[in-house]
């Protein structure tokens, strides 16, 4: 039977889903976690670090939810802060430096908004990450594992290719909140979800995304094994495929990719 | 109209006593300042660069009246005027309340940009507008801004943007939402370019718009006491259940924190905009 978006909404946020550092584990043969923004701290909510991909070097980054509720008190709910986000954009300009494709992985419910993330500049924070993304001289793969939420996913998915696990979402931001503002009824998000356009192959329709990966009928967490490998493959392809173009051809191709979004 | 932004006050309201948001009461000649409760002759405001000669509280401006103030008389050209809002969820009555909106605001969409001269300066100019839908970007919005970025970049021009914007425009989705990468990118293209960006920060600027272009300024000035954020405070007292500090969200609150370079005033903004461009020229 064919899912509707809000059944892909409530598989995207299960707590059995597969997180970052489960697909980290699975895919790169070695991972070293680096830590902090060198500014104020280090947000747990976006991990990142060097990992190997077949013997070649790739910076990888990843928005973390927890499986347990001690876990995700500790991941913050993978709601990340300013911390994460200047994390990410250390850890990818040092991805350019040493010539590293970026691969990131995708799982928030959105930006966190406390009062401490507004002082420390959320909004600068995102916004000079997807700037700093559109430059970056090195191949860019976002890959939406599960919940892509607002300006918190689309702070470090800014990319060459972006690629959705099939019921994985990716939206403004959640239909508990499109419909709380725009129905004035916060009950009604199962169809706001129904409306907004958030599954995999409402997103590729649309031309915003590329690629949709596949998974088992009950979700990822079913053959972890099995969709990593396919995550992999995907991800070696990708690399193949941006490898071929010149630096400038690569950027304005990721320029024109968003450029034409209207 | 005098005051771009006419509402009653309403005495049930939660913060009676220095409401931030623009609700000022017109009656007649006269309209009541929100922030210090003044009677004000509206010729007054007027002359004043539609701020409160008893209190300095700077109204919303509409994008017409804006440009009036920034762009030298007759030296401005609009670009793009009649861009047309996309409805690409085929949201429920999104297209007939522009088309309201357009009656109402005589304005097409949330941005108007040009080019325009400022003291004789040339520059490229995109200006918001509150009034329509809560400047809001869309993807014309979007579309608009970074037409203006890179015809900044093609004729070697400063760029100025005025914000003012609740952040993304929910009724277009996602499409809405790229258009924070958009913008970002074209930012980025111009800084490669080396041209100057300012960016200015009015009430309320929010969200998306926060989160993209109104950031990335060389320069980022902000009028003041406007309220500038990313989550707006009524979510983030939801979420932390706790009173927010005074002044919180404020342009002097940004500028402590270190996100604003400086705080002009309405009367100052034209000025202060000609001295920096020429120190960049």
């Amino acid at each position: 039977m064919s899912k509707t978006a809000w059944d892909k909404v409530t598989m995207a946020r299960q707590l059995e889903r597969p997180t970052a550092l489960d697909y980290i584990d699975k895919i790169f043969d070695d991972f070293v976690e680096l830590h902090g923004d060198r500014v104020f701290g280090d947000d747990k909510s976006i991990v990142g670090g060097i990992a190997t991909l077949n013997g070649m070097n790739v910076t990888v980054i990843g928005e973390q939810k927890g499986k347990t509720t001690k876990e995700n008190i500790e991941r913050n709910f993978g709601m990340p802060n300013p911390e994460g986000y200047r994390k990410a954009v250390r850890l990818m300009k040092q991805a350019e430096k040493f010539k590293r494709p970026i691969i990131t992985f995708i799982d928030t419910p959105g930006a966190n908004p406390i009062l401490g993330a507004e002082e420390r500049g959320q909004g600068e924070a995102i916004g000079r990450s997807m700037m700093e993304m559109s430059k970056l001289k090195v191949p860019i793969i976002a890959i939406v594992i599960g919940e892509g939420a607002s300006g918190g996913a689309l702070a470090i998915s800014v990319g060459d290719k972006i690629i959705m696990l099939e019921n994985s979402v990716y939206y403004i931001l959640s239909p508990e909140g499109f419909a709380s503002i725009l129905y004035k009824d916060s009950s009604r998000a199962e169809e706001a979800a129904e409306n907004m356009k958030i599954t995999a192959d409402e997103l590729k329709n649309m031309g915003i995304i590329d690629e949709i990966i596949e998974e088992p009928e009950n979700g990822a967490q079913n053959d972890i094994d099995n969709v990593s490998k396919k995550i992999k493959k995907c991800i070696e392809d990708s690399i193949k495929e941006l490898s071929k173009l010149d630096v400038e051809e690569l950027l304005n191709k990721r320029y024109n990719k968003y450029r034409k979004i209207i | 109209m005098i005051i771009d932004k006419i509402k009653k006050v309403s005495i049930q309201e939660e913060t009676p006593k220095k409401n931030v948001r623009a609700a000022d009461m017109l009656i007649g000649k006269w309209v009541k300042c929100d922030a210090c409760k003044e009677i004000l002759y509206k010729e007054d405001v007027r002359k004043n660069y539609s701020v409160c000669p008893n209190c300095g509280k700077h109204f919303r401006l509409s994008a017409r009246r804006r440009i009036a103030q920034i762009i030298d008389e007759g030296t401005f050209n609009e670009l793009n005027a009649d861009m047309q809002t996309r409805d690409p969820l085929n949201f429920e009555g999104y297209l007939k309340k522009i088309e309201s909106l357009h009656e109402k605001t005589k304005i097409k969409e949330a941005v108007t940009t040009g080019i325009g001269e400022i003291n004789g300066e040339k520059v490229v100019i995109a200006v918001m507008d509150g009034n329509f839908m809560m400047g809001s970007m869309g993807s014309v919005v979007g579309e608009k801004i970074t037409i203006a970025v890179e015809k900044a970049i093609e004729e070697k021009l400063p760029l100025i943007i005025f914000c003012v914007s609740g952040g993304a425009r929910m009724q277009e989705g996602m499409i809405s939402l790229m258009q924070m990468a958009k913008t970002s990118a074209a930012i980025a293209k111009l800084n490669d370019a080396g041209l100057l960006y300012i960016s200015v920060l009015t009430d309320p600027t929010y969200g998306g718009v926060t989160a993209s272009f109104a950031m990335l300024g060389d320069i980022v000035l902000a009028e003041p006491k406007a309220m500038i954020g990313f989550a707006g405070p009524r979510v983030i007292k939801q979420t932390i259940k706790m009173e927010l500090p005074d002044g919180f969200q404020t342009s002097e609150f940004l500028l402590e924190h270190g996100f604003v370079d400086k705080i002009v005033e309405r009367k100052d903004m034209k000025d202060m905009l000609h001295k920096l461009i020429l120190m960049h020229k």
